[in-house]
């Protein structure tokens, strides 16, 4: 079932909900577990969603978890506040993808966890459109 | 501390053995190892496993092997670190003994991967990863090197095809070796042209999971004169940790937890990079052998495939690596394949490692990675 788990996560997950250094400015992203000197420190921080392909690959053997979705692109994403974070690219093709390709955020479906579970969405990535 | 030798080895072939469970591979494995020494003098099992509780083969493989072995009693457990379950187990053994606690005690790498499919196989491997922030989003152990496949051809302007030297060399050295998964030679030609598994990754320059069992006897120094043959010492033992997450890292092309216990271990021992006269790492694909090379200390940053294709990592070469065969034409045993390692350099240290004899290697170097590398065991082992 896992519900506990995802809804911990829905601001990460939804909005890209990251934490900025209250004094330094650093952002990062995923957000880290705060004890209550750090909590000080780092405060939630939305990132923009904007960022740049840093390597992606085409996933043609999948966890279970997955298997219904191969091929799928897997990437990682040079985010525009600095973090880099692994997520899929959608709407486009493999042979539209280059390193350097500047993507933003998109909300979707990312795994079914079968009849007894949650469909789980999150953060995907596409091109910049226009 | 005292000394710690490898007194003994044992091991199955690597293979589908769909008769055969987690447990008695793990018993054929240990009874090779001990040979003409009694059971009864061990002091504890180290069983590295990564995947019996995360694929639902069977958990507290300790007690399960330790009864099946004759051993009822003995202090046994399972040492878990992903890829990297074996060099860790073998670094408790070694503290073991070091220590004082015991002078006898065996590492038992075993792995059982046959009885699951692909699925749940990718999803147990992917537990190596971070589950919430790469696992969620569909990614594999396999996608990841891909990644930083790409990565590197683009940060170095090499192109997929310079990393065939690998593959090819694991497969010629697996040919001559009876207990290797894949027996067969393989060409440049056939690696470009075969089937992408994870782009640019392809199908022969991929590992395949196999089941097996390996198992190191270790003694202190009193005990190791005792016996006969020839004696490998543990000269060097680290295990370092980087994040769990790729995308954590600042530098994701560099391996910190493999340079930190490269170092380390190459300090305990007392000898720099080049006294290293043969090599294991791990190599389920050519990336994974370049970087952990590369961070290693082996290879100045981005000229890990040239030295390759130059012929550096055959046995004739200047650092040979993968003279069993590899994660690649061994077989891919996950938590185990850090003692099939250390099993082949003992051969290499011993002078009887056959057609892919290193000549006059006295000193080896094992290290492998769990993950990408979120945790990696070396070891140094010196022939006295």
């Amino acid at each position: 079932m896992d519900l506990a788990k995802h809804w911990r996560l829905r601001g990460p997950r939804y909005r890209l909900e990251g934490q900025r250094h209250r004094s330094s400015g650093a952002v990062r992203f995923p957000p880290e577990p705060t004890t209550p000197q750090d909590a000080e420190e780092w405060e939630p921080y939305q990132l923009s969603g904007a960022g740049k392909v840093f390597s992606f690959t085409v996933v043609r053997q999948g966890p279970g978890s997955h298997e219904g979705q191969t091929p799928y692109i897997l990437a990682m994403i040079s985010l525009a506040e600095g973090p880099i974070v692994t997520a899929q690219l959608t709407d486009c093709d493999p042979q539209d993808v280059a390193i350097d390709m500047p993507v933003e955020m998109v909300t979707r479906r990312l795994t079914d966890l079968g009849e007894d579970g949650l469909i789980v969405y999150g953060y995907k990535f596409r091109p910049v459109l226009g | 501390m005292q000394s710690v030798y490898i007194v003994g080895t044992g091991h199955t072939p690597v293979a589908e053995h769909w008769n055969r469970t987690a447990v008695s591979l793990a018993v054929e494995a240990l009874q090779g190892a001990l040979g003409d020494i009694a059971a009864n003098r061990l002091g504890a099992l180290y069983i590295a496993n990564a995947l019996g509780s995360a694929i639902g083969v069977q958990a507290q493989l300790g007690a399960a092997i330790a009864n099946a072995a004759g051993l009822r009693g003995i202090e046994a457990h399972t040492v878990e670190a992903g890829g990297a379950s074996g060099g860790v187990a073998l670094r408790q053994a070694y503290l073991a003994v070091a220590s004082g606690a015991y002078d006898l005690v065996a590492v038992v790498g075993v792995e059982k991967v046959t009885d699951v499919l692909d699925g749940r196989l990718e999803a147990g491997l992917a537990l190596a990863l971070d589950s919430d922030w790469e696992g969620i989003h569909g990614a594999t152990l396999t996608a990841q090197w891909a990644m930083l496949m790409r990565r590197y051809m683009h940060q170095y302007g090499v192109a997929a095809a310079d990393f065939a030297p690998f593959p090819v060399n694991a497969h010629a050295n697996g040919a001559a070796n009876p207990s290797a998964l894949y027996r067969f030679p393989i060409n440049a030609d056939k690696v470009r042209s075969a089937t992408p598994v994870a782009d640019p990754l392809v199908m022969l320059d991929t590992s395949t999971a196999a089941d097996g069992a390996a198992v190191l006897i270790l003694a202190g120094e009193q005990l190791a004169r005792e016996l006969p043959g020839p004696r490998i010492r543990v000269a060097g033992s680290a295990v370092a940790t980087d994040t769990l997450a790729l995308h954590s890292r600042p530098d994701p092309l560099w391996l910190e937890a493999a340079a930190r216990s490269s170092a380390v271990a190459l300090q305990g021992a007392g000898i720099s990079i080049s006294d290293v006269d043969v090599l294991e790492v791990t190599d389920p694909h050519a990336i994974t052998a370049v970087l952990a090379l590369e961070s290693s200390g082996f290879a100045e940053r981005g000229t890990m495939v040239n030295l390759a294709r130059d012929g550096a990592i055959q046995p004739t070469g200047s650092l040979p690596v993968a003279t069993a065969g590899g994660c690649k034409a061994r077989g891919d045993t996950v938590g185990a394949n850090g003692v099939y390692q250390v099993i082949e350099l003992v051969q290499q240290l011993r002078g009887t490692a056959g057609k892919t004899q290193v000549q006059g290697a006295r000193i080896a170097f094992a290290q492998c990675l769990g993950g990408i590398g979120a945790t990696a065991a070396t070891h140094v082992l010196i022939a006295e």
